[in-house]
């Protein structure tokens, strides 16, 4: 590290650590006011941490269903009207094919579902990304590797059909899934661009297709 | 506590322990069994006498050991010490985890740089080891049977541990990802890998007191700075620097909710 460097280093740390004592001092003179740790947790975030590769420091900058989930899973649970809003403005968000035609390959579906790279600093930003639906879904039965982060998708379009609203449906889900519940675990594939058109239909293939795995 | 280490058993493990191989709780079961095998032969062992040679060995410009490092209960003095790691230290006026501390020791003993102290901070393969994994585990294993017992009582524990908590729940990056999206939930797997339920005392204990541990898959002692290094890589988070306050905010909300637990490391992970 170079000695510059340090020295900001350093001065992050300053800043953050009177961030911190600063909100003590004006709670010692004020009485009820509470320190607002949330602004000194992104003040020692901003200090901490350095761009890499493709993962830069703006991916410390939260958009607004970021910031409401992060205090709603710090323990202040969302209000319900503000949890509809929200979903209503993620809703808005969902872009379908411009072709209407929902479903490509469920082979490269698969592999996408397999591929958990991608986005982060470690990966190559050349490779495309994948979804990683395994890391938190059963889909197959031949995949025993499979997380239970979310539901088991076994038998997906056997179970559901792929009635026009059932297709529209799950492309939206996976467009962006905080659109039917906000702060779901689940990436929002389509409105944050980690997939993109052309793997979106792959993957609801892998979901939909009659040969796909996901429904022996 | 040194204990020997027998190679082959490892080669054994590991084949039990392929998920392609076997079916699911077949798989999971292999890995018990191997966990256990282990648990008397855990090559965590040559870190750790590593670690005990270097606290002694003279070095830096200073050409000084350090074995007058104050680690928390007054210099030199190891026992223990970890277990109440991260605490707030009056001389540079910061909550330090070890490895924070170790640095500071490092800089102020025996005379080195930033720089210098850090570099190799995580180790890769026998052409670079690392000197910090080596005396964390040596440091972690004196340690190990006593109970954590992570103080809050300074106004700067609190906040970090404040803090720590807060950037447990913060989602950001294309992911939308927090450490709690992947750890707040009892009985959760990604792919085959369970995953502790940190926001309790049960998976605190388990996911913090576990730590420094042999990973397997990478044939090296890992370090909590490593596994959160690698926790925010899976995230989608940029890189978090070594020793940074994230880092040491982060350990502190961890190990305070593991408080009253048995500290159980060096340990061996997947
Ligand atoms: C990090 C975890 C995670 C990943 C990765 C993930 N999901 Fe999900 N998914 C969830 C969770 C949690 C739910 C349930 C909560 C919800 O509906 O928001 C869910 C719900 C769903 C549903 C709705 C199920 C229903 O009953 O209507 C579908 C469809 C789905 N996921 C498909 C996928 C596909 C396909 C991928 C990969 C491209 C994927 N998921 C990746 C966590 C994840
Ligand atoms: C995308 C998923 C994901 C996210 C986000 C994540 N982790 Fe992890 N974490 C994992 C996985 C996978 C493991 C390893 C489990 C294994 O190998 O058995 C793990 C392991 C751990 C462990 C060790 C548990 C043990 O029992 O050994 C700790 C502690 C931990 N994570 C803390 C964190 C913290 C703190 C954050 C936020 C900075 C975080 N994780 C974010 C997936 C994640």
């Amino acid at each position: 590290m170079s000695k510059r460097r340090a020295f900001w280093l350093g001065a992050g740390a300053m800043v953050a650590a009177m961030a911190v004592s600063g909100a003590a001092f004006a709670a010692d003179k004020k009485q009820p006011k509470k320190k607002d740790y949330r602004a000194a947790a992104l003040e020692v975030m901003k200090a901490s941490f350095q761009a890499r590769g493709q993962a830069t420091l703006d991916r410390l900058n939260q958009d607004e269903a970021q910031a409401a989930c992060s205090r709603s899973a710090a323990g202040e649970p969302l209000a319900s009207d503000l949890k509809k809003k929200m979903e209503e403005a993620q809703s808005a968000t969902v872009k379908y094919p411009a072709d209407s035609k929902y479903l490509g390959s469920w082979k490269s579906g698969e592999r996408i579902a397999q591929t958990g790279r991608g986005l982060q600093f470690s990966d190559d930003p050349s490779e495309p990304a994948g979804g990683n639906c395994y890391a938190c879904h059963q889909l197959s039965q031949q995949e025993v590797a499979y997380g239970t982060i979310g539901p088991s998708l076994y038998r997906y379009g056997k179970l559901r059909g792929n009635s026009e609203p059932m297709l529209k449906y799950t492309w939206a889900k996976l467009w962006n899934a905080q659109a039917f519940n906000a702060c779901s675990d689940m990436p929002r594939f389509g409105h944050k661009g980690i997939l993109t058109e052309e793997q979106l239909k792959d993957v609801m293939a892998l979901l939909f297709d009659p040969e796909s795995p996901v429904n022996q | 506590m040194i204990r020997r280490t027998r190679i082959a058993l490892l080669a054994v493990g590991l084949a039990m322990a392929s998920p392609t191989a076997l079916a699911q709780d077949q798989a999971a079961e292999g890995i018990a069994q191997y966990r256990d095998m282990l648990e008397d032969d855990n090559p965590a062992d040559l870190w750790e006498l590593r670690g005990a040679e270097l606290w002694k060995t003279p070095g830096g410009p200073k050409g000084a050991s350090l074995e007058k490092c104050n680690l928390g209960l007054g210099p030199g003095i190891v026992k223990g010490a970890y277990v109440r790691l991260p605490r707030y230290f009056a001389d540079t006026g910061k909550v330090q985890d070890l490895e924070s501390r170790l640095i500071t020791c490092m800089m102020t003993l025996q005379g080195r740089s930033f720089e210098e102290a850090t570099k190799q901070h995580f180790g890769s393969g026998s052409e670079k080891k690392s000197n910090m994994e080596a005396l964390v585990t040596w440091i972690a294993a004196e340690s190990r049977g006593m109970k954590i017992q992570v103080s809050t009582t300074h106004p700067k524990e609190k906040d970090a541990y404040e803090v720590g908590k807060q950037i447990f729940f913060f989602h950001g990056g294309p992911h939308d990802f927090a450490c709690s999206t992947c750890h707040s939930q009892d009985g959760r797997r990604i792919r085959l890998q369970d995953l502790p339920n940190l926001t309790t005392p049960e998976g605190a204990r388990k996911g913090f007191g576990t730590w420094p541990a042999y990973r397997v898959s990478q044939g090296e002692v890992r370090t909590m700075q490593h596994r959160l290094y690698d926790c925010f890589r899976q995230q989608r988070f940029p890189e978090p620097r070594y020793a940074s306050d994230a880092i040491t905010a982060l350990t502190m909300y961890l190990a305070v909710s593991a408080n009253g637990g048995e500290f159980a490391a060096p340990a061996i992970k997947r």
